[in-house]
């Protein structure tokens, strides 16, 4: 066992692992960077993952695809996306409540719906998850490749995603159409640019993303749709979202110190000390914390973050 | 003022000759809001080859009714035309596309984008999704030269100064191909130098066959630029004017409905003992950089001391730090004999010091409290208001039933909130609060920013007469004609220092100006 701390086995088992627990987090963070670079801060993430991954299981155990089921996943993501545009966007209400809200109804009817499916069995039913997929050569690089090279294609599809979602960003007129819209609404507004219809595009997409980063969980890191199956990734990609200073790359990297310390925490808990694996388990979150409040002073957040945009309001 | 060449001749197209066609048309336009009527059945046209200027009180509808145009407010009714076409479903898109563009007080601008980014927002260069922001470049430069600019496309818009940004504003019109361009009161924010210019860009503008809506508080300025003026009252169109054949005066009765009574400006004696005595004053400013440094000035009895500057060349900290709103790094302050504790208010307070805030609605009010809690809220311990420690309700409605009768502040009561009332009675409530005390020093910052000029006058007469009983004032201003009109010694500021000094009868405007941009000599 203590051999295995120092040995390679035990680096490439660390970096698979925190590769793994890192990419639900990529998913959600991207999800929640699109929306907060648009001025809304999305609080339904942690209901909306818990939907995803529900939504993902049901969907892949009736259908027996588990494809059908992380598109099932991100189409439930861009209902609630939509259901928080509605709330926050037309209706103007305060983000932080709407999104909360989202996130209880979520959480109820996350239940709800698997017990309506499957009652409440004593074991609980499985699905055959993703399996991985092995990218030649590249997997053969010693120490880092079978960690790096050998994951779900979700994860091949999260790595693409962060510079997909930058390029956007920074790159394309939608982006800068968006990044606007988040700024000061008020000057995209008056630039001809519709800012309800960017914001709305924005939560439903990142929605989209975070319903994925949801059925990540049931579908390919395990196998069962448990009710804490998400416990707090929503939270964390929140965090990560300023970590990153709203940068996607930044994000990223937030997002995979954030696995690592995961991946870390559980072999320490196999280490069998005698100390309670709460403490172990507690260890990314402090992390998180420590990092956030480093980081967090010099944090940037979009200027029309928060605040709802109607045209006719005074002080435009 | 004079009138420039081209804007007489561009006076006779519109007035005069019916065969000259407009480049947009309102007309019957209607627009409520809640319970207000902000423009009543206005017509109102825009001529090729003009600048018209837009005059009238705060809240005669001025805004309202060039938001409509732009299609950022939806009218109620009445009909909008381009060039005889109608807009069917107005919106700021539609109107940008119509060659309509209005560039607001609060400039719509995103500080952390560069320049370009922000110019060629929503009509971005480039092949299918992608931004080409080259393309967008090539175009921007052609732009600045045609109107002798040169910003530099990539600074990010949040350094620059305020003139800069609103030559981005400009150029971001430019640039969509404006036919039509609105300013709303664009000057308010300018030194003389930028205004000079501004004025040179919207005549090369106008005289290429554009428009030019213009909306401004300040008399010379509309009849220095303007070909012709329309005045709007209560939301209607009371007068339209060419400028060669209207006067300020006939302007100022317009736009209030009657004859303003201009104060005089001093009956009492001249200056008396020093009163304020601020010596080797340092502060930062928000972001911890200095802000004041080293800044000595005495100010007498019946002496209002005039501080032109720039924005943001430590007015606003200087102004804090004497009040105590703000810690000083180093300095002192003394009303007569005592010296104040710094950073605490209630020491100035009760050293006999009023002041009237930079921002009315941030730090001046309480928008959600009634008229007589607001005027009460510096001495509301005194015991004057106090009955067995509690407040004396009775007593506080009486007291501003009183100072509402004494400063025409239009309310119905005192039990109003603060946040329904006007700009210019906002002003008059923060001027009720701090004059009632019998103060014996004034700090007054822009006490007259965006108010028209009937409240202007209003409140510079009480300036006056605070002045003749024996106050020292210390007025903060960027406007260089209220400081010329209203001190009687003006001190300028200029990054955080004072630069010049002057007494206001033997002041120069283009030396104040030379002074405000940082020349010395
Ligand atoms: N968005 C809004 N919501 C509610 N009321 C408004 C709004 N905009 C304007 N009003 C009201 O409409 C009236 C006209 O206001 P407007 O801003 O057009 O005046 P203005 O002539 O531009 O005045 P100022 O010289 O102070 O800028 C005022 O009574 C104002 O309170
Ligand atoms: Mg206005």
């Amino acid at each position: 066992m203590s051999d295995d701390l120092v040995g390679l086995a035990f680096v490439t088992g660390l970096l698979a692992a925190a590769v793994r627990m890192a990419t639900p987090v990529v998913f959600a963070m991207l999800g929640e960077v699109l929306a907060e670079r648009a001025g809304v801060l999305n609080l339904g993430i942690e209901g909306t993952m818990l939907m995803g991954a529900m939504t993902g299981f049901v969907v892949a155990i009736k259908t027996g695809s588990l494809w059908l089921g992380v598109l099932a996943a991100a189409a439930v993501g861009m209902l609630l996306g939509l259901l928080m545009a509605v709330l926050a966007v037309h209706l103007g209400l305060s983000q932080h409540v709407s999104g909360l809200g989202i996130t209880l109804l979520s959480t109820g009817l996350a239940m709800f719906i698997y017990r309506l499916c499957f009652g409440s069995p004593t074991v609980p039913p499985t699905v055959v998850p993703f399996g991985q997929v092995a990218i030649p050569v590249l997997a053969k690089i010693p120490l880092v490749g079978p960690a790096l090279f050998d994951q779900y294609a979700l994860v091949y599809l999260s790595w693409a995603l962060i510079p997909a979602v930058s390029v956007l960003l920074y790159r394309t007129k939608i982006g800068l159409r968006l990044r606007a819209v988040g700024e000061n609404p008020f000057a995209a507004d008056t630039a001809g640019v519709n800012v309800p219809l960017v914001r709305t595009v924005s939560l439903v997409c990142g929605g989209a993303l975070m319903g994925v980063g949801g059925a990540f969980l049931t579908l390919a890191h395990q196998n069962m749709f448990l009710m804490d199956v998400v416990g707090g990734r929503g939270w964390i990609a929140v965090a990560m979202v300023i970590f990153g200073n709203w940068d996607p790359v930044k994000g990223a990297l937030g997002a995979g110190l954030f696995g690592l310390l995961d991946g870390l925490q559980l072999r320490l808990q196999a280490l069998g000390l005698a100390v309670p694996f709460h403490v172990f388990l507690i260890i990314p979150y402090v992390v998180t914390v420590l990092a956030m409040m480093s980081v967090s002073r010099k944090a940037m957040a979009p200027a029309g973050l928060l605040k709802p945009y109607r045209r006719e309001d005074r002080g435009g | 003022m004079p009138v420039s060449e081209a804007a007489a001749a561009a006076a006779a197209g519109p007035i005069g000759s019916a065969s000259c066609r407009p480049l947009i048309e309102m007309s019957r336009i209607s627009k409520r809001f809640l319970d207000v009527v902000a423009t009543r059945d206005v017509d109102f046209a825009v001529f090729p080859g003009e600048i018209c200027a837009l005059l009238g009180e705060n809240g005669a509808g001025k805004t309202t009714l060039m938001n409509v145009l732009f299609g950022f407010y939806t009218a109620d009714s009445g009909e909008i035309r381009v060039q005889g076409e109608p807009i069917a479903t107005p919106s700021p898109k539609e109107a940008i596309r119509r060659g309509i563009q209005m560039i607001h007080q609060h400039f719509a601008l995103v500080p952390p984008m560069s320049v370009l980014e922000n110019v060629i927002l929503g009509h971005e260069t480039g092949a299918g999704p992608f931004l080409d922001l080259d393309e967008g470049l090539a175009r921007l430069a052609a732009l600045q030269s045609r109107f002798g600019m040169n910003l530099d496309p990539a600074a990010r818009v949040w350094t620059l100064s305020v003139g800069e940004q609103q030559k981005v504003e400009i150029l971001k019109a430019l640039y969509r191909g404006a036919r039509v361009l609105i300013m709303d009161e664009p000057t308010a924010v300018l030194v003389p130098s930028e205004i000079v210019e501004l004025f040179k860009t919207l005549r090369t503008f106008a005289s290429q066959g554009n428009g030019v809506v213009f909306i401004s508080h300040k008399l010379n300025e509309v009849m220095e630029i303007s070909s012709r003026i329309v005045v709007l009252r209560n939301g209607q169109v009371v007068a339209s004017r060419a400028t060669a054949r209207t006067t300020p005066r006939e302007l100022a009765s317009l736009m209030v409905g009657g004859e303003v009574v201009e104060r005089a400006r001093r009956s009492g004696g001249g200056p008396g003992d020093p009163v304020l005595e601020i010596s080797g004053l340092e502060a930062s400013n928000d972001k911890g950089v200095p802000a004041v440094k080293r800044v000595d000035l005495t100010v007498r009895q019946r002496e209002i001391v005039g501080i032109a500057g720039v924005s943001g060349n430590g007015q606003r900290e200087l102004a804090e730090v004497v009040f105590g709103l703000r810690t000083p790094s180093g300095g002192s302050v003394t009303v007569g004999a005592t010296r104040l504790v710094s950073g605490d208010p209630s020491s100035s307070i009760a050293a006999g010091m009023a002041r009237i805030p930079e921002d009315r609605i941030a730090t001046g009010l309480l928008m959600s409290l009634s008229i007589a809690d607001n005027l009460i809220l510096e001495n509301h311990g005194s015991g004057e208001f106090l009955s067995f420690c509690l407040m004396d309700h009775d007593r506080i409605r009486r007291h501003g039933e009183r100072l509402i009768h004494e400063y025409h502040i239009k309310a119905t009561g005192p039990a109003v909130v603060a946040g329904s009332l006007s700009g210019g009675n906002l002003q008059k409530v923060i001027l009720a609060r701090s004059l009632s005390s019998r103060p014996r020093v004034i700090v007054a910052a822009q006490p007259t920013r965006g108010l028209d000029v009937g409240a202007a006058q209003y409140i510079h007469g009480r300036l006056f007469e605070e002045r003749d009983r024996g106050a020292a004032i210390v007025l903060i201003s960027e406007d260089l004609d209220e400081i010329l009109a209203v001190s009687d010694r003006i001190v300028v500021m200029y990054e955080g220092r004072i630069v010049g000094e002057v007494p206001a009868d033997r002041a120069a405007r283009d030396q104040l100006g030379l002074w405000m941009s940082g020349v010395v000599g």
